[in-house]
């Protein structure tokens, strides 16, 4: 990948389009699960790889490529979104069986039940998107509270409280869909 | 101090005790109930990263839609004109492939015609 970004850097289209190739499942999750849509999530994708085309000449190499690209994807969802919501205001709860179509799984993953992480994936996506923003940079991708500050025009502070009220709405909305189940059966 | 005193701060506190005062840190680690409430929520704390492997495939022409865009000269609108060019390239593969078939429907009519005159 050093190579594709060096060559890249130095304006050869066709090596960005292979980072394109490389790295655009993994953008498009991060933008699924900021815009909880489908259809959003595409257009931010788009808007992600023509602002990281631009700017490529400015990626300096101090973070990892993957990381650099979910800072654009983060600013490009924040963006999106705040020019959505000025343009309808329809609530965004459209992510339509994401774990029944994931892609792969890594070993680690069977200490945890498929049902258990659907129903994380459910509850989050039931988070405002505010919140849910900071819960998917910062536990999900690892993103540094700095860098979701940045790239959400927010500072340090109110990302933590974004994150710490996200993490406590989680909590509750998945013993809430508990106790659900629980009167189900 | 009571759980309720704490209970807040957990959230923040299942990413380690640094931040909290030393009289919360040290009631939390002696309190069974904060430390079942800390226990699951490192545990979703572990589901969410683990969510981060779990990927959705998007549906087709996406990748194509990014190249398409990245190929098109400067301008606020080649988002969508990338999407639509990607979906008239569909559609003209759809009437391309009707009119084909018209074409194959045509020349059999028209052979069958021959043979019965």
């Amino acid at each position: 990948m050093d190579l594709l970004i060096a060559a890249a850097k130095a304006g050869d289209r066709q090596a960005f389009e292979d980072l394109v190739r490389q790295t655009y499942l993994d953008t498009y999750n991060l933008a699924l699960r900021l815009t909880a849509n489908e259809e959003d999530a595409r257009d931010v994708v788009q808007e992600t790889y023509l602002r990281a085309w631009k700017g490529i000449r400015r990626f300096r190499g101090d973070a990892q490529f993957t990381t650099w690209l979910y800072r654009i994807t983060a600013n490009a969802a924040s963006t999106y979104l705040s020019r959505r919501r000025r343009q309808r205001t329809e609530p965004l709860d459209t992510i339509h069986d994401m774990e029944d179509r994931r892609t792969e799984a890594r070993p680690e993953e069977a200490a945890e039940s498929a049902a258990d992480l659907a129903q994380v994936a459910v509850a989050l996506n039931g988070l405002a998107p505010k919140l849910r923003a900071v819960v998917v940079l910062k536990d999900v991708y690892g993103l540094a509270h700095e860098a979701i500050g940045a790239e959400l025009g927010i500072s340090v502070t109110a990302a933590k409280v974004r994150l710490h009220r996200g993490r406590k709405q989680l909590r509750e909305e998945l013993d809430d869909m508990l106790a659900r189940s629980a009167r189900a059966v | 101090m009571r759980y309720d005193d704490v209970a807040d701060l957990l959230p923040q506190l299942a990413d380690g005790p640094e931040g909290a005062s030393p009289e919360v840190a040290a009631f939390v680690e002696s309190d069974l109930r904060s430390q079942a409430e800390l226990a699951r929520y490192r545990r979703l704390i572990r589901s969410l990263q683990l969510l981060r492997n779990h990927l959705v495939e998007p549906a087709p022409g996406l990748l194509a839609q990014i190249i398409a865009a990245l190929e098109l000269p400067d301008s606020r609108a080649r988002i969508l004109t990338a999407r639509r060019m990607v979906y008239a390239g569909a559609v003209g593969g759809v009437a391309a492939g009707a009119a084909a078939t018209a074409v194959v429907l045509m020349r059999r009519r028209m052979s069958l015609a021959g043979s019965v005159g």
